[in-house]
């Protein structure tokens, strides 16, 4: 009942919420926060229960839904999903006490829909059933939508709009390649399911079935990820999107693309995957390079953390498909390091929109001055963005280099550079900001930080140092799921070459 | 010489029982409509709704049953009893959502009741019918009842013009289904389904006059189910036609029409040299695209409805293309799913004004979440629904129709339909982004009328669209048990 929990507290949190009188504000705030936080607390049980030894799902629910059609409600997690089931519970009431001035009107709708988007972000790393996935994986479309529609910045309506349909065009042929594997596994082995466990011990013949629908599954995941050339929609929706959805987007939703490659594409069509893995190398190593160059000329900073997801995630990617463990989980951790350090500087951003109305760089300098606090954190935000050792960025990005090394040494090299870059468009614009004299008269009046503010910035540091300095609470977590999906992929390549040859 | 003895052929009028019921209710409600109160006439609206019910309750006492009667021109079958549930609750919902419409509108007259039951009388005609003739009779039934309530508001230019195109682009689809089906029988003898089944299975399906006569039926339905090239119509009678009455036409009158065309298709050419599934296949790949891509440049809501209605066409066709037990399944599946979340658009529509006048014009959106926050979320559930996002009834209803395309190996046909249902989101969406987004236009602001029926007919949709959406697995079974005697 746990998963059941977790993923259905905010719901119902959002029911509750619609029930408030409207103009009670302060209850609706209150009950919101107190329901992201709930779920946040009756998350944890899964962390202090879990067996990290074992790679096989736990906290499983599995009922039959509509058994005519073999879908069930089937609900799991393993090594590689509950970091992310954490990392959303963990910031949805951080996001939510952020938007508590930042969010000026209809806060109660603000409210439902950011509970519901909690509900379908933890429905899909749960879901084990390919049927129940998909339908948290649109669901959770639209609370996004809504939020970047209605409470995003000028161009909110056209950022909205093509978010939706370049997700919807991508997670639709994705449906139809569901299908396609469904009625595939239906006819070779009469059981007609759709639950991911079996499906995966289906070795799919290889060849120009599985090429096609491991690019239809790619497609919709190289979109939410966003990989290079795929990544338009992002900077739009990033910068138009209000703090709170700004967060969400980054540290959540863009890890549902990777997580789907994880947990889908590379089990379900390993031959495939390992096939496609040096093409992937090549639009990881793009995203990441240009990703920080791009970042580089903004005079937005919120237009530059969104360039720098790009580069970010091309690191994940570039972790994901060297099919290491070292690599694999140096993926997953810098999700969780991304989530959490490109999460803080969204809120900073946020800080500073609130303060200021601007986001531009050169609106701002020697914030240092007025504001020590705030630049202070947000020092040791960029640092964990751009990796420096000791914070959490390093430990991800040396793993997903010490495992591309193993596979690819001009990839590593290259990637590193990208490093590099990070530390160029960050510290640049960081100097641009905090440095320096005041130089403009409206800067001087800018506030620090308040306590609301260190609330919500605090436990994110928090984790930010701790991963940063002993990881292994968290790697640890992964390792058995990652070594036992890289056995799988290795052995269902080798049936399915197998099939061939026959 | 003794008379031979007179032989009346058996009549088992518990065949027709929801026609039945329909029709009787209809003949009552013109006795009542001579009788006051003379200017308000929503009691004789209440009346019909009584009779649906009946219908329904008649239709869902009498499941699995499986009868033919009247020398098996009429079957009572699952088939028909599943279309008589589509058909009965999208004139219930048209009723209720029109019980002070037109009054409203300055058009309160006890015809437009009786002859929304009689539209209806017609499409479960349709839905029973086994044999052509009662095709024929069924879809004249509720032509003419249409054509009528299109030009009901007799005052207003565009309903007059909605009338006269529906009526003649009509006529002519009934001539051809006419000539058709005259071409048929010259060839096979019979108009009875099963008979020219037999004999088509019998060697007549090389005859090229049963072949034009078989294409000719085809139009026909095309127009009924606007299938483009048949779609000319559509657009101008949607936006010209009372809004209630758009409601019926593009939910009854299309779930009848299939009911005929899925009903031939099953029993007169389901054989293997009568391969229909290209022709189809086609049909629908013109609907889905052409339709979505049309409603794009819609400004008129109901027009974009119109398009939106023969893109959904395309998509049920899908599933007659993939065929079996699963594609036929579908279909059914879709269109209830389709009438509940098309009547419930249109009943939101119904509900709107903008400074006396109808509000159907995108602009006339504007702002409307803020003013009217329940009213603006249910048709955004509706939209969502019409859409195919889940959890709502469009989105099971599109799985299982690309399910069984997929199943049936039509890979390209599922791509082609789930990339339109990306292009329909634009539109779709559209509606939420002036209902949430934007502010309302200049001038009197858009108001929802207060009204109970009209309410309580988009809660009714809601609860169905998320219903069907949440636990389809009943429904989706019965209507597996309904085309799966047709299969033998």
């Amino acid at each position: 009942m746990w998963l059941t929990a977790v993923t259905f507290v905010p719901a119902l949190g959002a029911l509750a919420v619609v029930l408030l009188p409207r103009d009670r504000e302060g209850l609706v705030k209150g009950t919101a926060l107190g329901t992201a936080l709930l779920a946040f607390l009756v998350s944890v049980p899964l962390y202090a229960g879990f067996d990290a030894s074992t790679a096989a799902y736990q906290f499983v629910e599995r009922r039959a839904w509509m058994p005519g059609l073999g879908v069930s409600y089937h609900l799991g997690v393993d090594g590689i999903s509950l970091p992310l089931v954490l990392l959303t519970t963990f910031l949805m009431p951080l996001t939510l006490l952020s938007a508590w001035h930042g969010i000026e009107h209809r806060w109660k709708e603000f409210a439902v829909t950011m509970l519901l988007l909690e509900t379908g972000m933890v429905g899909v790393f749960v879901a084990l059933d390919l049927f129940l996935f998909y339908i948290f994986w649109e669901a959770m479309l639209i609370p996004m939508y809504l939020v970047i529609g209605i409470w995003g910045g000028a161009a909110r309506v056209y950022a909205a709009v093509k978010f939706v349909l370049y997700t919807l065009a991508g997670s639709l042929l994705m449906l139809v390649a569901i299908l396609v594997l469904y009625f595939q596994h239906g006819a070779a082995t009469t059981v007609y399911t759709f639950d991911l466990p079996a499906l995966v011990q289906f070795v799919l013949p290889g060849g120009r079935t599985q090429t096609l629908l491991f690019l239809a599954f790619a497609l919709a995941f190289a979109i939410k990820v966003p990989m290079f050339p795929f990544h338009t929609w992002l900077p739009d929706a990033h910068v138009e999107a209000p703090t709170a959805g700004s967060v969400i987007l980054a540290a959540v939703l863009l890890k549902m693309g990777t997580y789907g490659f994880l947990r889908f594409c590379l089990p379900l069509f390993p031959e495939a995957s390992l096939a496609f893995a040096p093409l992937v190398f090549g639009l990881a190593l793009v995203g990441i390079l240009y990703g920080a160059w791009v970042s580089t000329v903004q005079p937005d900073i919120k237009k530059l953390v969104a360039y720098s997801s790009v580069s970010h995630l091309g690191f994940v990617m570039l972790g994901l498909f060297t099919f290491t463990p070292q690599g694999l989980v140096g993926g997953i951790i810098q999700m969780v390091n991304h989530g959490l350090s490109t999460g803080a500087l969204f809120l900073i951003v946020g800080m500073l929109y609130e303060r200021r109305h601007t986001r531009l760089i050169a609106e701002y300098g020697g914030l240092w001055r007025v504001a020590p606090a705030l630049c202070a954190l947000f020092l040791v935000v960029s640092l964990s963005s751009l990796g420096l050792p000791g914070l959490n960025g390093f430990v991800g990005e040396f793993l997903i280099l010490l495992g591309a090394f193993q596979v690819n040494r001009l990839v590593a090299v290259l990637a590193t550079a990208g490093i590099i870059f990070a530390a160029v468009y960050l510290l640049w614009m960081y100097q641009r900001v905090c440095f320096g004299e005041v130089t403009r008269e409206e800067n001087r009046r800018v506030a620090d930080l308040t306590p609301r503010e260190w609330v919500v910035l605090t436990p994110v540091l928090v984790f930010i140092v701790w991963i940063g300095v002993y990881p292994t609470t968290f790697t640890g977590l992964s390792e058995a799921s990652v070594e036992a999906l890289i056995g799988q992929v290795h052995t269902k390549a080798a049936a399915t070459a197998a099939l061939v040859a026959r | 010489m003794t008379p031979a003895p007179l032989t009346f052929p058996e009549v088992d009028l518990r065949v027709i029982a929801p026609a039945l019921a329909l029709t009787v209710t209809g003949l009552v409600l013109m006795l009542a409509d001579l009788l006051p109160p003379r200017h308000r006439k929503d009691h004789l609206g209440l009346l019909g709704l009584a009779g649906v019910v009946v219908a329904l309750l008649l239709s869902l006492t009498m499941w699995g049953t499986d009868v033919q009667g009247f020398r098996s021109m009429v079957a009572l079958d699952g088939y028909a009893l599943f279309f008589n549930l589509v058909i009965g609750y999208a004139t219930g919902l048209v009723l209720l959502s029109s019980l002070d419409y037109v009054g409203r509108q300055g058009a309160e007259s006890g015809e437009f009741y009786v002859l929304v039951l009689f539209a209806a009388v017609g499409m479960v005609l349709m839905a029973q019918a086994t044999d052509l003739i009662i095709v024929f009779l069924g879809l004249e039934i509720m032509s003419i009842s249409l054509y009528v309530l299109a030009g009901f508001f007799r005052t207003r230019l565009e309903s007059g013009e909605a009338a006269m195109k529906y009526f003649l682009l009509g006529a002519f689809a009934s001539g051809f289904l006419l000539y058709g089906i005259a071409l048929i029988f010259g060839v096979t003898g019979s108009t009875n389904l099963a008979r020219v089944g037999a004999a088509v299975a019998g060697g007549a399906a090389g005859d090229p006059m049963l072949l034009i006569g078989l294409g000719l039926l085809l139009v026909g339905f095309g127009f009924k189910i606007s299938s483009v090239p048949f779609h000319m119509w559509a657009s101008d009678v949607y936006q010209g036609a009372p809004t209630a009455v758009t409601a019926l036409i593009a939910t009854g009158s299309k779930a009848a029409a299939f009911a005929a065309l899925g009903r031939v298709l099953l029993e007169a050419v389901r054989v293997a040299d009568l391969d229909w599934t290209g022709l189809l296949w086609v049909l629908s790949v013109l609907s889905m695209t052409l339709g979505n891509v049309v409603a794009l440049a819609q400004q008129n809501l109901k027009r974009m409805l119109a398009y939106s209605s023969i893109a959904h066409g395309g998509y049920v066709l899908v599933g007659l293309v993939a065929g079996g037990p699963l594609g036929n399944a579908s279909v059914l599946f879709y269109l209830l799913a389709y009438s509940f979340t098309t009547a419930g658009a249109f009943g939101a529509l119904v509900l709107l004004e903008r400074s006396g006048r109808e509000a159907v014009e995108l602009g006339d959106l504007g702002g409307l979440a803020a003013r009217h926050p329940l009213l603006a979320l249910a048709l955004s559930i509706l939209l969502l629904s019409l859409i195919g996002i889940p959890p709502t009834a469009g989105f099971v209803g599109k799985l299982y129709l690309f399910g069984s395309a997929v199943q049936a190996g039509h890979i390209w046909l599922a791509v082609i339909g789930v990339l339109n249902s990306a292009i329909a989101a634009y539109y779709y969406l559209r509606l939420i982004v002036f209902m949430y987004m934007r502010e309302a236009a200049d001038g009197p602001p858009t108001v929802a009328v207060p009204s109970v029926a009209g309410s309580l007919a988009l809660v009714v949709s809601v609860w169905g669209v998320v219903q069907l959406g949440v636990l389809p697995a009943p429904l989706l079974s019965l209507a597996q048990a309904a085309v799966s005697p047709l299969l033998r």
